[in-house]
C-alpha cells in the first residue's frame, strides 16, 4: 500500500471498494471500527480505528488509591474481571514487597482460573455465533452463569467482583462457595464435550476457521503476542510456567500449544486451556490450605534501600515500620472498638493510607487473553503515580490487518472472534 | 358485557347503558395502540462495555427476555424502537450514538442501562460523557454497575407501563413541551379529555 | 543479580549506561541518543526478542525528578522468563525518541499510544497519528498538567431532543 496509514478514502485506485465496519456492529462484539478495502470480496487491506471506549483508566489510576482502583480494573476486561483484580493487586504487592498467605494465593488461583474459563467460554461461544451456530453460544452461556453464581457466593457481586485487596482478599471463601465450585467442576466437562461434539468436526465451522488468519511463530514474537494467540502459533510462553506467580508452581498442568496459527488452532488452544484450568482448580480446591487470607503483622517492607538509576532520588528514611499495615481491620473491630476505627480511618481517609516506596515495578500475569501486566510507579503516597496497564487486546488487535489481508470479507468476523478483542481493555 | 359511558356528556338524565355482544371490548384507540406497542418492543442493543455482557445474559437462556415480549434484538437501528444504551459512552462514541438514535423510526424509547450511561459512573474522566441524557432523551434509567439481568427486565416492564400510561396514537407525548400541554381550559376539565 | 553478565557486556559496549535492580527486576537507563542501539543489541545479541510494552511516565510532580518524561521499554525472551527494562529520559519542547518499529512491528501501536497520551514524538515511525482520542483533540491527557476531568471536551456536543428526533 502506498499509504500505510491513510484512511481508505484517500485510496487512489478506483476499483477498490471501501467498506466501513463498526463501530457499532454486533459482530465486532465491542466498539471498534474497521475500514476495509475490498477488491470484490477479497480484503486488500484493513485499517482499524480504535478509541471508541477510551475512558481514561490510566489517568483514573493516578487519582484512586491502591484499593479503590481495583473496582476500575473490573471494568477493564469485563469478561473476566477476577483475573484483572488478581493482576492489579499482585503488582501492588510486588511494589510493596508483600507475600500473601498460602490460602489467599490458592483462592486467587481458583478465581483467576474460573475467570479464564468464563473468558474462554464467551470467546468460544461468540466464535460459534459469528460463524452461524447460535446454539453453541447458548451452550457456552450456561456455565458462565454458574461461574457468576460462584463469584456471587464468594464476594456478593456476580459480575464486577473487586474481590482482591492489598495483601489479601475481601472475604474468605465460604464452605458453600467451595461446594459450588466442586459442583461446577463436575458439570463443566459434560458441557465441554457437548460443545466439542457440536463444533470440532462441524464442516461449516472448520471450513471457515481452518487456514484463516494464519500467524507464524516469528511474526507472533515480533508483534509481541502472548497468551492463547501466541501459543496457537507455537510459542510455548506461559507466564504461569515461565515466571510462576502465586502458587502456580505447586500445580500440575500442561501448557496448551498448537502449530497451525490459524483461527481453528486458536479455537482448539482455548478449548484445551479450559480443561487445564479445570485441572488446576481441582487441585487447588482439594488442597486448599487453612489459615488466614490476609497478611498478618507484616514487617517493615521498606528495609531495602530504594534506588533509582540516573535520578538522585531522596531515600525514604522517614517511613516508620507502623506504616506497614496495609490490611483494612476487621469490620467487627471497626464498629466496636476505637482502635479498630482509628486504624480503619488511617487507611481509608484521603490524606492517610499506607506509604509506598518511590519505585517502579512491572508485574505480569497470564490473563485469559495473554500477558496482562501493570507498570506501577509509586511516589511514597497512597496513590500510584502512574498505573500503566499492558493490555493484551491492544497488542493483539494491532495484528488484525496482517491476519486478514487476502482473505474474504466473511473471514473478518472469524478472525475478530478468534482474537477475542475486549474493547474496554483495548482502549482503556 | 356492559360498558357504562361515564364521560358525563348528557348532563340531564341517567348515563346511557350500552349492551355489547360477546367478544367485543371498547377502549380508546390510544390505549389499544400503546398496548400493541408495549408488547412488541424491538430493542437495539447499543452495548459498549460491561453492561453489554449483562445485556447478553438477559437475552440468553437463564433470564430469557422473550417472556416479556422484548427479545427480538435487531442490530439495525432502522428496525428497532427501543435503544438500550449499555455501558459508558465516550467522546468518540457519542456522535455515533446520536446518529444511530436518529436513524431509528418513531416512536422510539431509550433505556440508559447502568451507572456509566446514566451519569458517567466511576469514570469521571476527561473522555467519558457524564450521562447520555445530556445529549439524548432517555425514558428509563437502570441503576447498577452493571445492573443484574433482573433489574434490566424490571426497567423494560417499567417502560412498558410508561408506554401504556402515556402513549398516544400520533405520539403527541414526544412533542416539544410547549405543544405537549393542552390549553388551560381543556386541562381543567380532567382526565381523558386531552385528546 | 540475574543478568549481571548481560549488564557487564552491555556496559562495555555502551559506557554511559547505568543499571539497577528492584525486586528481581533488572533495569538499565540509556541516554536517548543510544537507546535504539541498546535495544537493537539486546534484541540481536542477548535474545530479548519479545517487546512486551512501551510506555511513558510524566515525572512533572515526582519528588526529586530531573527529567520530565521517562520512556519505558519492557523486553523479554519468548522462551525463558528473562526480562529486562530499558529506560531513557527526554524533556519538554518536543520530546523525541527514535522509533523501534523497525525492530519490532508490535511497537507501532504502542508508540502511537505514547504519542497520543504524552505527546512524545517517535522519529521514524511510519504512521504517527492519534490512536485512542479523536484526531481533533488538542491535549495529551496523561501528562500531569492535564486535569482528570479534562477541559470541557466531554461536554462539547450538540443536544438532540425528542422533537428533533
Amino acid at each position: 500500500m502506498s499509504h500505510p496509514g491513510g484512511l481508505a478514502h484517500d485510496e487512489p485506485w478506483p476499483y477498490l471498494w471501501t467498506m466501513n465496519f463498526g463501530p457499532q456492529h454486533p459482530a465486532t462484539h465491542t466498539t471498534l471500527r474497521l475500514v476495509l478495502k475490498l477488491d470484490g470480496e477479497r480484503v486488500v487491506d484493513a485499517m482499524p480505528d480504535i478509541g471508541f471506549l477510551h475512558s481514561g483508566f490510566e489517568k483514573l489510576g493516578e487519582h484512586l488509591d491502591y484499593n479503590q482502583y481495583v473496582t476500575v480494573t473490573d471494568r477493564m476486561n469485563y469478561v473476566s474481571p477476577m483475573a484483572n483484580n488478581v493482576a492489579w493487586h499482585l503488582a501492588v504487592e510486588k511494589l510493596l514487597g508483600i507475600e500473601t498467605p498460602p490460602r489467599c494465593q490458592s483462592i486467587r488461583v481458583i478465581v483467576a482460573e474460573l475467570a479464564r474459563i468464563s473468558d474462554h467460554l464467551l470467546c468460544l461461544g461468540a466464535m460459534g455465533l459469528d460463524t452461524g451456530a447460535f446454539t453453541h453460544f447458548i451452550y457456552a452461556f450456561n456455565p458462565r452463569e454458574q461461574i457468576s453464581d460462584i463469584f456471587e457466593a464468594l464476594c456478593g457481586a456476580r459480575f464486577t467482583n473487586s474481590y482482591t485487596r492489598v495483601g489479601g482478599l475481601m472475604y474468605d471463601a465460604s464452605p458453600n462457595a467451595i461446594e459450588m465450585i466442586r459442583d461446577f467442576l463436575k458439570q463443566l466437562p459434560k458441557t465441554l464435550s457437548d460443545m466439542e461434539r457440536l463444533m470440532n468436526r462441524n464442516r461449516i465451522f472448520v471450513d471457515r476457521m481452518k487456514g484463516v488468519g494464519v500467524l507464524s511463530k516469528a511474526e507472533a514474537i515480533n508483534r509481541g503476542c502472548s497468551g492463547p494467540i501466541a501459543r496457537a502459533s507455537g510459542v510455548t510462553r506461559d507466564l504461569r510456567k515461565n515466571e510462576p506467580y502465586l502458587n502456580y508452581r505447586d500445580f500440575d498442568f500442561n501448557v496448551c500449544c498448537a502449530e497451525g496459527g490459524d483461527c481453528y488452532a486458536r479455537y482448539l488452544v482455548r478449548l484445551a486451556e479450559i480443561r487445564e484450568s479445570l485441572k488446576i482448580i481441582h487441585q487447588a480446591v482439594e488442597n486448599l490450605p487453612a489459615g488466614p487470607v490476609n497478611v498478618v503483622g507484616t514487617g517493615p517492607f521498606f528495609g531495602e534501600k530504594t534506588f533509582f538509576a540516573n535520578q538522585s532520588r531522596s531515600e525514604n528514611t522517614d517511613l516508620s515500620p507502623s506504616a506497614s499495615r496495609v490490611i483494612l481491620p476487621d469490620k467487627k473491630a471497626v464498629f466496636s472498638t476505637i482502635e479498630g476505627l482509628i486504624s480503619h480511618f488511617e487507611l481509608v481517609m484521603a490524606n492517610r493510607g499506607f506509604r509506598t516506596p518511590c519505585e517502579e515495578i512491572y508485574c505480569a500475569t497470564e490473563a485469559p487473553n495473554g500477558e496482562l501486566g501493570f507498570y506501577i510507579v509509586g511516589d511514597g503516597g497512597p496513590r500510584a503515580y502512574r498505573a500503566r496497564c499492558r493490555p493484551p487486546s491492544f497488542v493483539h488487535f494491532a495484528l488484525f490487518p496482517h491476519l486478514i489481508r487476502g482473505h474474504t470479507i466473511g473471514d473478518v468476523v472469524a478472525v475478530l472472534g478468534s482474537l477475542n478483542i475486549i474493547a474496554a481493555e483495548l482502549d482503556r | 358485557m356492559a360498558v357504562t359511558d361515564v364521560t358525563g356528556r348528557g348532563e340531564a338524565g341517567p348515563a346511557t347503558i350500552v349492551e355489547l355482544p360477546e367478544g367485543v371490548a371498547v377502549t380508546k384507540l390510544d390505549e389499544l395502540v400503546s398496548w400493541c406497542r408495549k408488547n412488541s418492543l424491538w430493542p437495539m442493543p447499543f452495548a459498549t462495555a460491561c453492561c453489554g455482557i449483562e445485556l447478553m445474559a438477559t437475552g440468553a437462556s437463564r433470564h430469557d427476555l422473550a417472556r416479556f415480549g422484548a427479545e427480538v434484538f435487531r442490530f439495525s437501528p432502522r428496525q428497532c424502537d427501543l435503544m438500550i444504551v449499555a455501558g459508558r459512552v465516550v467522546m468518540k462514541m457519542l456522535p455515533v450514538l446520536q446518529r444511530i438514535w436518529q436513524q431509528m423510526p418513531e416512536p422510539k424509547w431509550c433505556i440508559s442501562m447502568g451507572a456509566c450511561a446514566s451519569t458517567g459512573g466511576v469514570f469521571d474522566t476527561y473522555s467519558v460523557v457524564q450521562g447520555i441524557d445530556r445529549f439524548l432523551p432517555v425514558d428509563v434509567y437502570t441503576p447498577g454497575c452493571p445492573p443484574r439481568p433482573e433489574q434490566l427486565i424490571q426497567s423494560i416492564i417499567d417502560l412498558q407501563e410508561k408506554i401504556q400510561r402515556e402513549g398516544t396514537l400520533f405520539c403527541r407525548e414526544f412533542d416539544a413541551p410547549s405543544r405537549q400541554q393542552p390549553p388551560m381550559a381543556l386541562r381543567e376539565r380532567g382526565r381523558g379529555i386531552r385528546d | 543479580m540475574m543478568d549481571s553478565r548481560v549488564i557487564q557486556q552491555l556496559q562495555t559496549a555502551f559506557p554511559n549506561l547505568t543499571a539497577s535492580e528492584f525486586r528481581g527486576q533488572t533495569r538499565v537507563v540509556a541516554p536517548v541518543e543510544s537507546i535504539h542501539e541498546v535495544l537493537e543489541t539486546l534484541k540481536e545479541k542477548f535474545a530479548f526478542d519479545l517487546l512486551v510494552d512501551i510506555t511513558c511516565v510524566d515525572y512533572l510532580y515526582y519528588p526529586d525528578a530531573e527529567d520530565r518524561f521517562g520512556l519505558v521499554y519492557l523486553l523479554a525472551n519468548a522462551e525463558t522468563g528473562r526480562r529486562i527494562t530499558v529506560r531513557c529520559f527526554v524533556n519538554d519542547t518536543d520530546p523525541t525518541v527514535p522509533s523501534v518499529v523497525g525492530l519490532w512491528k508490535g511497537a507501532n501501536w504502542l508508540e502511537r499510544e505514547v504519542w497520543d497520551m504524552f505527546g512524545v514524538r517517535f522519529d521514524g515511525h511510519p504512521d504517527l497519528r492519534r490512536i485512542l482520542l479523536p484526531e481533533e483533540f488538542t491535549a495529551h491527557p496523561l501528562r500531569k498538567d492535564y486535569p482528570l476531568q479534562g477541559r470541557g471536551e466531554r461536554h462539547n456536543f450538540p443536544v438532540i431532543t425528542r422533537a428533533e428526533g
